[in-house]
């Protein structure tokens, strides 16, 4: 199999020699960890058996049919995140931005009913 | 390689004896090949053979890739990192030089003789993978959305409070990033099923989350693509062609990989796409 150097063509257009920087770290362990042929060896160690690793890689790399076997469809259910029917995976810790976000007008809201009962009383009391 | 393995469930004490750990199939090697390839330990790999197929393996000592060492190393991203670059070295170093047949991570069995009966059992499927593989490379090529594409949310002041005026803002924000996603995700189907046409296989990963690929825009198209070697430099100008169709988009294609993503003889769900080009 005759290869050409690796390249990486940005949107440009241009395409860029990138043969000699190391693969990256992440595209390597998505392909090794969740492709490549499953032959049932000897030692079974499921990789989805690893609890701290793959809680964060499995979401991270696992197809989104990987992970719906294995019982993870949470992002399914988040309005933050099912906006469309098919969305990119991208679980994990919440944006503390939008967590905060989400609160902020709950919050405000509260306030206001709070501060609409108080004038409420205030009318009554004058 | 030893076959009588003292494998005590739930011991603590580090297995003993050393494991073979599976890199992946090939038709045909040259033992001067194999020495020059350094395996998980850093000795040469080396093959076993049968069914007319090698298998190209590694030594494991079961202290550190045994059942409860590999549990416990697994979760060592470190260690993984190691693990993960070494196999992917010899499976790259193997693929430079004819089709491969990639295993995945850890798979380890005790000894040469389980390893040859996988060969024997497989025959029939690893000869079909290695006869679809020959002449061929796998290619990424990654798809990121581009901010400045997006349509910018109208700021009009309207009656009500801070917090009226708060959700409304939140609104438009949300209606833009999912304008946004839409024209994003639109952008990569079509890119897509172009580079699909002109491949022999094309499969859709799921898209890499921010934390792994790195990027500061999500990933919206993470494909692989089966494509001759001999139309490769159609390919590279494809995927530059539709960088440029589609500013929606920042493309990366990355490659050669060992075949990975077709190391199956079938997709293994609905989400993945195999096209036979009329070629």
């Amino acid at each position: 199999m005759s290869m050409q150097p690796p390249s990486v063509v940005q949107n440009s257009g241009q395409v860029l020699p990138a043969g000699h920087e190391p693969a990256n770290l992440g595209d390597i362990l998505e392909r090794v960890l969740d492709r490549g042929i499953v032959i049932a060896g000897d030692i079974r160690v499921s990789l989805l058996d690893i609890e701290l690793l793959t809680l964060k890689l499995r979401l991270v790399i696992a197809s989104v049919d990987t992970a719906r076997q294995i019982g993870i469809d949470w992002w399914e259910h988040d309005p933050w995140l099912s906006s469309r029917a098919r969305p990119p995976v991208e679980p994990g810790p919440r944006d503390p931005e939008q967590v905060e976000a989400e609160r902020r007008p709950r919050v405000a809201a509260r306030a206001e009913r709070r501060a609409a009962r108080r004038e409420e009383w205030d009318e009554f009391d004058a | 390689m030893s076959s009588t393995l003292d494998r005590v469930a739930g011991a603590d004490r580090p297995e003993a004896g050393t494991g073979v750990w599976l890199h992946g199939v090939v038709r045909d090697v040259e033992p001067a090949v194999l020495a020059a390839i350094p395996g998980m330990t850093g000795a040469p790999v080396r093959a076993v053979r049968a069914a007319g197929l090698v298998a190209v393996v590694s030594a494991a000592p079961l202290a550190e890739y045994g059942e409860q060492a590999l549990r416990r190393n697994l979760e060592d991203l470190a260690w993984l990192e190691r693990a993960a670059r070494a196999h992917h070295a010899v499976v790259d170093a193997l693929a430079r030089r004819g089709p491969v047949v990639p295993a995945r991570l850890a798979t380890v069995h005790h000894d040469d003789a389980r390893v040859a009966g996988q060969l024997t059992g497989r025959q029939a499927e690893l000869t079909g993978l290695l006869d679809r593989l020959t002449g061929r490379g796998e290619w990424g090529v990654k798809g990121y959305q581009v901010p400045g594409a997006l349509p910018r949310a109208s700021e009009d002041a309207g009656a009500g409070g801070a917090g009226a005026a708060y959700l409304r803002r939140r609104r438009a924000q949300l209606t833009a990033r999912e304008q946004g996603q839409r024209i994003a995700a639109e952008a990569a189907a079509a890119v897509h099923d172009t580079l699909a046409g002109y491949a022999v296989a094309a499969r859709r990963h799921a898209p890499q989350d921010r934390r792994l690929s790195g990027a500061p825009t999500p990933m919206v198209l993470n494909g692989a693509y089966l494509v001759e070697s001999a139309r490769l430099p159609g390919f590279t100008a494809l995927v530059a062609a539709l960088g440029e169709r589609h500013p929606e988009l920042r493309l990366e294609l990355t490659g050669p990989w060992p075949p990975y993503s077709f190391a199956e003889e079938r997709p293994a769900g609905p989400a993945l796409t195999v096209r036979e080009p009329a070629c």
